[in-house]
């Protein structure tokens, strides 16, 4: 598109400014482009070639905006309004808005602005972790803990080399947000790194960036060479005596377990990424045994803001233990799947429906699953849990990294908890047996029941192994393992039942419960299901009734997907 | 733990494809550095693709690492091959968002269309199929990535199609 526009200027010499930026949340919408004129901002969605050059011949060569194609603009009445309205933009601020290629656009901005604050107002590193302490900002990356808690302690420990790392290692399986806030400003993160290093006295920086982002790395790579040459990083930085501070890229090789500190850490140093006893916590003895601060994008992202606007700003938003804002990756079964920062507290039903604009085609709502593979399924009768640290827990799923994977009817929940405890059981680390173990003795109860070989008393032993995983397991990633087991058999225990009992899956996604039948009146004997047949389990002559061996059968469904005349029923 | 990983086959003869030479400057740039030995991996199957026996044992002679301990490494994280893989990495994203947008029907048609199984590589050398966890574009789901182009909102005949086109290409 970009190319094609840039092209199309150059080829009929058109006078305006062509940029790139990153995302700004609508993914549903894409491509996006947006013109921003005298007037204002007007935002062009679901582009191709030929309405993109007209938005261009009309809006930039006439001055006449092409109301229809406009998804967004502060100016008019939208459709998409709803998906912007109740969004507060904080760590999200620049996403979309700015060059992310470009220090000057984030400066002007008000880049940089907020270490420059400290320098200029002699801000000191208490000052700093005091704000922290007062924005009652928690950590993003899941687990919650407070940032200016954290960073205290980094500060109370005395050493000579200490490091703060950026967890970048953005792992759970339906969560994109680091990705972009990586992507589209990725100085507000390494300005959120910089005012921690001044807060904790770090002497060095690592970004720990999993390799599947390579955008996000090359943007990161860009940006630090560009704080270096302004001298946002380096020695004596904006003229503080003594406060020298470098960041360097640590490229993941991929583990899940390495968003956990203390493997992380030990990835870093160039070992197996797996997990250590605490205490001592990394604050006292972390990277190369040194005092180590460790936060995720999302939080760094939100600091510069904080320490510019002030700790009551930002306290301003959120609840009363959960301040603040928090972006959510919508995904699944939502009709705008996408980006969203709302201020915590909003209900998970206004997230889903009032900003994600409901179920794809209208479908029921069935659950929203939240915290990826440590987290659990909300169902719909819970929908008006509030988004805040503990409200999610009360539920049994978790805050997580954002991650809100939205299911409708034709989800099975079984099949959903066997693919988490498939993900946790190959990423375990080994390290610890019940984790070890555990997971791969769960996922063959969990299997066996998806293949309607299910027998009474598994939903007893899943809960039994599961408390046992819980309770014996040395890190999160083992102790938060069975959640997507044990919420989806507190919230749909009935559904195990119907696989267990009646060997049927009332989502219709267990390929080995399901029978595929003709339908009597349905059916014009016109053959294709019996041509298209892998294993010719269907008989039948043309214009006669058709059938379907069951014992020859091996479900693959290509049947029901071939006939035109519904005549091949589901059950 | 990716215990099936360990198991792998080789068949060629490496000393004679494998030019280890190449390693040199990666060896220079990291030899004695904290931390080196994800790096150095990283670099060796930047170079070949995949890390084959004699580039461990180089890599191990010179930067004084344990050969258990690099293979150790090079097991525990995803990201190592240890052996060659095809000429396009076709990957199919199995994160929950294209799990529940059925990701596995990309999966069963492309295992069709390359008779090969998750993880192989076809006859021709053309291709290999991996299932990974999350590329982080669940709002295309279901997604899959050649060399470094997305592809989203697809289905199993898309899927093959993708593929098909690009064999067609190669071919000419």
């Amino acid at each position: 598109m970009y190319d094609k526009i840039e092209a199309l200027k150059k080829a009929e010499n058109l006078k305006f400014e062509l940029k790139k930026t990153s995302c700004v949340g609508m993914c549903y919408r894409e491509p996006l482009v947006e013109i921003i004129d005298d007037t204002g901002r007007y935002l062009y969605g679901e582009m191709d070639e030929e309405r993109a050059f007209e938005v261009i011949d009309k809006h930039v060569g006439q001055q006449n905006p092409v109301r229809d194609y406009v998804v967004q603009s502060d100016l008019f009445e939208t459709v998409d309004n709803t998906f912007t309205d109740d969004q507060v933009k904080i760590a999200l601020r620049n996403c979309g808005y700015i060059d992310p290629e470009s220090i000057e656009e984030y400066e002007e901005k008000d880049g940089y602005r907020a270490i420059r604050k400290i320098a200029g107002h002699g801000m000191s590193r208490l000052d700093v972790i005091q704000t922290m302490i007062g924005s009652g900002l928690r950590g993003r990356g899941g687990g919650g803990f407070p940032t200016g808690l954290k960073w205290k302690f980094a500060n109370n420990n005395k050493s000579d080399e200490k490091y703060i790392i950026c967890n970048a290692d953005e792992g759970d399986p339906g969560a994109f947000m680091d990705r972009s806030v990586l992507e589209g400003d990725p100085h507000s993160v390494l300005e959120g790194m910089i005012i921690g290093a001044y807060a904790i006295e770090a002497t060095g920086g690592v970004i720990y960036c999993r390799a599947e982002y390579p955008l996000a790395i090359k943007r990161l790579q860009i940006a630090i060479k560009q704080a270096q040459e302004k001298g946002y990083l380096g020695k004596n930085i904006l003229g503080i005596e003594g406060f020298n501070f470098d960041i360097y890229i640590k490229e993941g090789a991929g583990a899940f377990v390495c968003g956990e500190e203390t493997a992380l850490i030990a990835s870093v140093e160039g070992q197996r990424g797996m997990p250590r006893k605490r205490p001592p916590f990394p604050a006292a003895s972390g990277l190369w045994k040194k005092p180590t601060n460790i936060n995720n994008v999302e939080t760094y992202a939100n600091i510069p803001w904080i320490i510019q606007h002030g700790a009551a700003e930002y306290a301003k938003y959120g609840t009363e233990k959960s301040k603040g804002t928090k972006v959510f990756a919508l995904a699944g079964k939502i009709k705008r799947s996408g980006l969203v920062e709302v201020p915590m507290g909003m209900s998970v039903k206004d997230v889903i429906f009032k900003l994600g604009g409901g179920i794809q085609d209208d479908k029921e709502f069935k659950a929203v699953q939240m915290g990826g593979p440590s987290g659990g399924c909300i169902p719909s009768h819970l929908s008006h849990t509030i988004v805040d640290y503990d409200s999610v827990n009360a539920t049994g799923a978790i805050m997580g990294s954002g991650g809100m994977v939205v299911m409708d009817e034709t989800t099975c929940m079984i099949d959903v908890a066997r693919f988490f405890l498939d993900f946790t059981q190959k990423e375990s680390c080994g390290k610890c047996t019940f984790c070890r173990i555990g997971t791969k003795r769960m996922l063959e109860i969990l299997t066996r029941i998806t293949e309607g070989k299910g027998e009474e008393g598994d939903i007893e032993k899943l809960e039994e192994l599961s408390y046992q995983i819980k309770d014996n397991s040395l890190c999160g990633l083992g102790q938060t393992a069975p959640n997507p087991v044990l919420t989806t058999i507190k919230y749909f225990r009935d559904e195990y039942e119907a696989h267990i009992r009646d060997k049927k899956c009332p989502a219709m996604v267990c390929t080995n419960l399901l029978t595929y039948e003709v339908d009597e009146t349905n059916c014009t004997g016109c053959t294709v299901c019996a041509k298209n047949c892998p294993v010719d389990a269907i008989s039948g002559a043309r214009k006669e009734l058709h059938h379907i061996d069951q014992d020859i059968c091996i479900k693959c469904g290509i049947c029901y997907t071939k006939c035109k005349f519904e005549a091949i029923n589901l059950s | 733990m990716r215990i099936e990983r360990i198991d792998i086959k080789r068949e060629i003869d490496e000393q004679a494809v494998v030019d280890i030479e190449l390693l040199n400057p990666l060896i220079e740039k990291y030899k004695n550095k904290k931390g080196n030995l994800i790096p150095l991996l990283q670099g060796a199957q930047d170079i070949y693709g995949y890390i084959p026996n004699v580039a461990f044992e180089k890599l191990s002679k010179e930067t004084a690492i344990p050969l258990s301990e690099m293979y150790g490494v090079a097991t525990f994280y995803a990201q190592f091959r240890l052996s060659p893989v095809g000429k396009h990495i076709v990957k199919v994203c199995h994160g929950t968002a294209c799990h529940v947008q059925n990701a596995k029907a990309l999966t069963t048609s492309l295992k069709e269309t390359l008779k090969v199984d998750d993880g192989g590589t076809t006859e021709d050398g053309l291709f290999t199929l991996e299932s990974v966890a999350c590329l982080g574009c669940c709002s295309l789901a279901p997604v899959m990535m050649i060399g470094d182009e997305t592809y989203g909102k697809l289905n199993g005949s898309q899927a093959v199609k993708i593929v098909k086109n690009i064999r067609i290409s190669e071919n000419n």
